[in-house]
C-alpha cells in the first residue's frame, strides 16, 4: 500500500510541475473544443443505451411502446421490480444469487491461484520457467468461447455438466492474472524483503501470504475485478453447460426470457427491468474497487 | 495450470476432428429402427428439455398421475437461440435429454444427423396419427414407412389480421385475393397508411407465404436432397412482394422492434398476415388499437381457393440414446393430446395445439375482446386444415434463414431484389449441404 501511495504522490507532483516546465506548448482553443466535442459525443454514445434502459424500466407495459423511448411516462419502476421478482417464484433472484456466487467465489479463487503462480514465476528460479510463462501467456490469446465446447465434452466425460462446478471450475483460470501477478511481483516485492522474512524464520507459504500478497494488493484487486466482470458477463459457457433453470446465471436467464418474447410478449418488460437490475452489482463492485483498479493498472503499466 | 491449458488446446484439435467425422457419417445411413419398444422395469425418471414457458405446469399433471414415470423439466433458450446446438453437443457427448422440443423446420436437421429415436413401434404411437392435423403428421414421419420421430405439439396456421374499423371507414373491401390485396394497398397508401410491413428477417414467415402458394423449397429421395428456393411459386411470391416494396406500398420496419410495434399502435399499418400466435403479439404491441382488429383467411392466389400457410410450431421428440424410449413416447403422446395438458400449455405459453380435437378446447371457443369479440380461432382452425401436407423443410434451415435474411435486408433498402436474395440463398444452401456431406442433387 505504501508503495502505491508514494507512486501516486510522485505522479501528482510531476503532473503539477508539467505546465510550468512545458509552458511553451499550450493547447489552442480549437483543439480543445474539438477534443471536448469528441468526448461529449462518445459520452452520449455510451450513456444513451443506459439512459434508455433506465427510462424503459420505469414505464408501464402500455407506455413502453406508445411513448417517447427516451423520456419518462407514468412511473412504474417499483411495480415492474415487484413483477420481476414474483415471476416464476422469484427465479430472477435465484439467478442474481447464482451470478454473485459464480463471479464472487470464482474471481476470489482465480485471483489467489493467479497470484501464487505469478509470484512463483517471478521469484523462484527453476528450469523451464520462461517456457512455462510463455505457455500461460499463450492462454491469453485463446478466447474463452473457443474453449466452451471442449470443456463441455470434458465435463460430460466426468458427468459434471449441469452442475455448479461446470461453470465455477473453468472460471478459476486466469492467464492474464498470472501475467499481471508476475510483472507486479517482480516490480513490487523486493528480494531483500523475502530474504528478511526467511531469516526471521518464515516459511515460503507464510512469506507469500503475509508479505508478498500485501505488496501485491493493487494488482490482486485488478485481477479480481477483471475476473469478476468476465465471469459475470460470461454467457456462452453457462449456455452450453447448464440445463437446470435453478443454476442459471442472470445473463443466461435473461437471454432465455428474451427468446420467449414471441410466445409471451409481456415478458419483454421483465427482460428490460431485469437487465437494469443485473448491471447494478457490476457498477457497485466497480465503484467500490475503482480506486485500487486505477492505481493497480497505472503501476502495472509504469513498471 | 499450464498442463491443463495444453490439454485443452489438444482437446480443441480433437474436437474439430470429431466434428468432421460426425458430419461425414450423417445423412447417408438411415437404419430402419423401431423394431422394438418395450417398457422399462421399475420406476424411471425422464429428462425433458423445452423452452416453452411454464411447461412445468403440464408436466406436473403427468407426474402426479404417473408416479413411476417422473419427468424432469430442463430449459434453455429457443431452438435456434442455442438449444438445438446444445442438443447436438449433448448427442455427441452421450448425455442428451430423453425428450426435447424441436420445431418442425429443424426436424430434418436432427433426422439427418441421426439424433432422433424412431418411436413407431411404441404402443399407441402409430395409431395416434388420426388425432393430429394431417400436415403435422407428415412432418414427423418424413414420409418413411413405419416411422414416427416425434409427436407434433403446436402449429402456427396463418391468416390475415386486419383493422376492421379502418377498412370500413375507408370503404375498402377486405381483400380475399392477393390481387385485391395489392389494390387495397394502393388505396391505403393514398390515405397515408401501409397495408402491411414486409419482414426482412422472418424468412420462415416468407416460407409460410410460399407454402400457401404451393411452393416446395426442399425435397429428398434415396439419391439425396433437392433445393429449390427459386421455383415458380416462390418466384411468384417474391416478385409480388418486391412489387409492393418497389411501389412503397408496404412498410419495411425491422420486425419485433419498438418502431414496428409503434407503427401498428399508431394505426399506420392496417394488416398483418401472420400465424395464430401473432394474436398476442398485436394485443401486446398495439394496446391502443384494442377492439378494432379482426381476422380473415389469407388472401388467395386464385379467387375462391382456401389455401393457407403455416408459420412456426414444434414437436416433442425422443432423442437418440434415450434409455427409456417407451416411457418417453408415452409422455410425449400424452403431453400433446391430453386436454388438461394442452390447456395448461395454452395458458402459460399461448400454444395452439396440433391435434384436431385441440381446436375444440374451451379456451378456443370464445370470442376475443381485442378482436372485437370475434372468435378468431375458428378462422385459424379452418386454416390449419387447409395447409398443404407435402411441404418439406431442409436439413440446414438455420443457415437458409440467415443467408436469405441477409439478402432480404439488402433488398428492402433498395440494393438487390428478393429474388436475387433467394438465388444467392439457393447457391449457399447447396454449398452448406455439401460442406456437411449431405448428398444433394443439382
Amino acid at each position: 500500500m505504501s508503495v502505491t501511495t508514494e507512486t501516486r504522490a510522485l505522479r501528482t507532483q510531476e503532473a503539477a510541475k508539467r505546465p510550468a516546465r512545458d509552458g511553451g506548448i499550450r493547447e489552442s482553443a480549437i483543439s480543445r473544443t474539438i477534443a471536448m466535442a469528441v468526448m461529449i459525443v462518445a459520452t452520449l454514445y455510451f450513456l444513451t443505451p443506459l439512459w434508455w434502459l433506465v427510462v424503459a424500466s420505469s414505464k408501464t407495459r402500455e407506455d413502453f411502446t406508445t411513448t417517447n423511448p427516451l423520456w419518462f411516462a407514468d412511473f412504474a419502476l417499483f411495480d415492474n421490480i415487484a413483477a420481476l421478482v414474483q415471476y416464476r417464484d422469484g427465479v430472477f433472484l435465484q439467478w442474481l444469487a447464482n451470478s454473485a456466487l459464480y463471479a464472487g467465489v470464482g474471481a476470489a479463487l482465480a485471483t489467489l491461484i493467479a497470484a501464487m503462480a505469478g509470484y512463483a514465476i517471478a521469484k523462484y528460479a527453476f528450469r523451464g520457467r520462461e517456457t512455462l510463462f510463455n505457455i500461460i501467456l499463450g492462454g491469453v490469446l485463446v478466447p474463452a468461447t473457443a474453449l466452451a465446447l471442449p470443456l463441455f465434452l470434458l465435463f460430460s466425460q466426468a458427468g459434471a455438466t449441469n452442475t455448479i462446478w461446470a461453470v465455477l471450475l473453468p472460471s478459476l483460470v486466469s492467464p492474464f492474472g498470472v501475467y499481471l501477478s508476475r510483472i507486479y511481483a517482480a516490480a513490487s516485492v523486493p528480494d531483500e524483503i523475502i530474504e528478511a522474512a526467511r531469516i526471521d524464520g518464515a516459511g515460503e507459504v507464510r512469506t507469500f501470504f503475509t508479505v508478498a500478497t500485501r505488496l501485491m494488493a493493487p494488482a490482486l484487486v485488478t485481477i479480481f475485478l477483471f475476473q469478476f466482470v468476465a465471469i459475470w458477463n460470461n454467457f456462452f459457457l453457462p449456455l452450453i453447460m447448464l440445463r437446470d433453470e435453478g443454476l442459471f446465471p442472470v445473463t443466461l436467464g435473461l437471454y432465455v426470457w428474451n427468446t420467449q418474447v414471441s410466445q409471451i410478449p409481456d415478458i419483454r418488460a421483465l427482460v428490460v427491468i431485469g437487465s437494469l437490475l443485473s448491471i447494478i452489482p457490476l457498477i457497485v463492485t466497480f465503484l467500490a474497487l475503482q480506486r485500487f483498479w486505477q492505481s493497480g493498472l497505472a503501476n502495472g503499466g509504469l513498471k | 495450470m499450464a498442463i491443463s491449458r495444453v490439454a485443452r488446446v489438444g482437446a480443441i484439435a480433437a474436437i474439430s476432428a470429431l466434428a468432421l467425422t460426425a458430419c461425414s457419417t450423417g445423412g447417408t445411413d438411415a437404419p430402419a429402427a423401431g423394431g422394438d419398444c418395450a417398457p422399462s422395469d421399475g420406476p424411471v425418471t425422464l429428462t425433458f428439455t423445452s423452452w416453452l414457458p411454464g411447461v412445468e405446469e403440464a408436466v406436473a399433471i403427468w407426474n402426479e398421475e404417473n408416479p413411476d414415470i417422473q419427468v424432469e423439466v430442463q430449459t434453455g433458450p429457443n431452438g435456434n437461440g442455442g438449444t438445438y446446438q446444445n442438443f447436438f453437443n449433448q448427442l455427441e457427448a452421450g448425455n442428451a435429454p430423453d425428450l426435447g422440443q424441436i420445431e418442425f423446420d429443424a426436424m430434418p436437421n436432427f433426422r439427418v444427423q441421426d439424433g432422433l429415436e424412431n418411436i413407431a413401434a411404441c404402443e399407441g404411437i402409430l395409431e395416434a396419427e388420426d388425432q393430429f392435423v394431417p400436415w403435422t403428421w407428415s412432418q414427423v414421419t418424413f414420409g418413411e414407412e413405419n416411422a414416427v420421430y416425434a409427436i407434433p405439439q403446436d402449429t402456427g396456421p396463418m391468416a390475415m389480421f386486419y383493422r376492421a374499423d379502418l377498412f370500413e371507414q375507408a370503404g375498402i373491401p377486405v381483400p380475399t385475393t392477393w390481387e385485391e390485396y395489392e389494390a387495397a394497398a394502393a388505396q391505403i397508401r393514398e390515405l397515408g397508411g401501409y397495408i402491411n410491413n414486409f419482414s426482412q428477417s422472418d424468412i420462415n414467415a416468407f416460407a409460410g407465404l410460399v407454402w400457401q402458394a404451393g411452393g416446395q423449397w426442399f425435397s429428398n429421395d434415396a439419391d439425396g436432397w433437392t433445393v429449390d428456393l427459386t421455383g415458380a411459386e416462390t418466384t411468384q411470391v417474391a416478385e409480388y412482394w418486391q412489387g409492393l416494396i418497389d411501389n412503397d406500398l408496404v412498410a419495411v420496419y425491422p420486425p419485433w422492434t419498438d418502431e414496428w410495434n409503434a407503427a401498428y399502435n399508431s394505426s399506420e399499418i392496417w394488416t398483418w398476415v401472420s400465424a395464430v400466435w401473432g394474436a398476442n403479439t398485436i394485443a401486446s404491441g398495439a394496446p391502443d388499437t384494442a377492439g378494432n382488429w379482426a381476422v380473415a383467411p389469407m388472401p388467395q392466389w386464385e379467387a375462391g381457393a382456401s389455401a393457407a400457410g403455416n408459420w412456426g410450431g414444434s414437436t416433442t421428440a425422443v432423442l437418440k440414446g434415450s434409455d427409456h424410449p417407451y416411457e418417453a413416447a408415452q409422455f410425449a403422446l400424452w403431453l400433446n393430446t391430453d386436454a388438461d395438458a394442452l390447456t395448461a400449455m395454452n395458458r402459460t405459453a399461448n400454444i395452439y395445439p396440433a391435434t384436431i380435437e385441440g381446436a375444440n378446447l374451451p379456451v378456443f371457443g370464445e370470442g376475443v375482446e381485442f378482436y372485437g369479440g370475434q372468435n378468431i380461432y375458428e378462422v385459424f382452425a379452418e386454416a390449419g386444415n387447409n395447409v398443404d401436407p407435402n411441404f418439406t423443410w431442409g436439413p440446414t434451415m438455420t443457415q437458409v434463414y440467415n443467408d436469405v435474411a441477409d439478402g432480404f435486408s439488402a433488398a428492402v433498402t433498395g440494393s438487390g431484389t428478393l429474388l436475387e436474395a433467394l438465388t444467392a440463398g439457393q447457391a449457399s444452401t447447396i454449398a452448406a449441404l455439401k460442406a456437411a456431406a449431405i448428398p444433394v442433387k443439382e
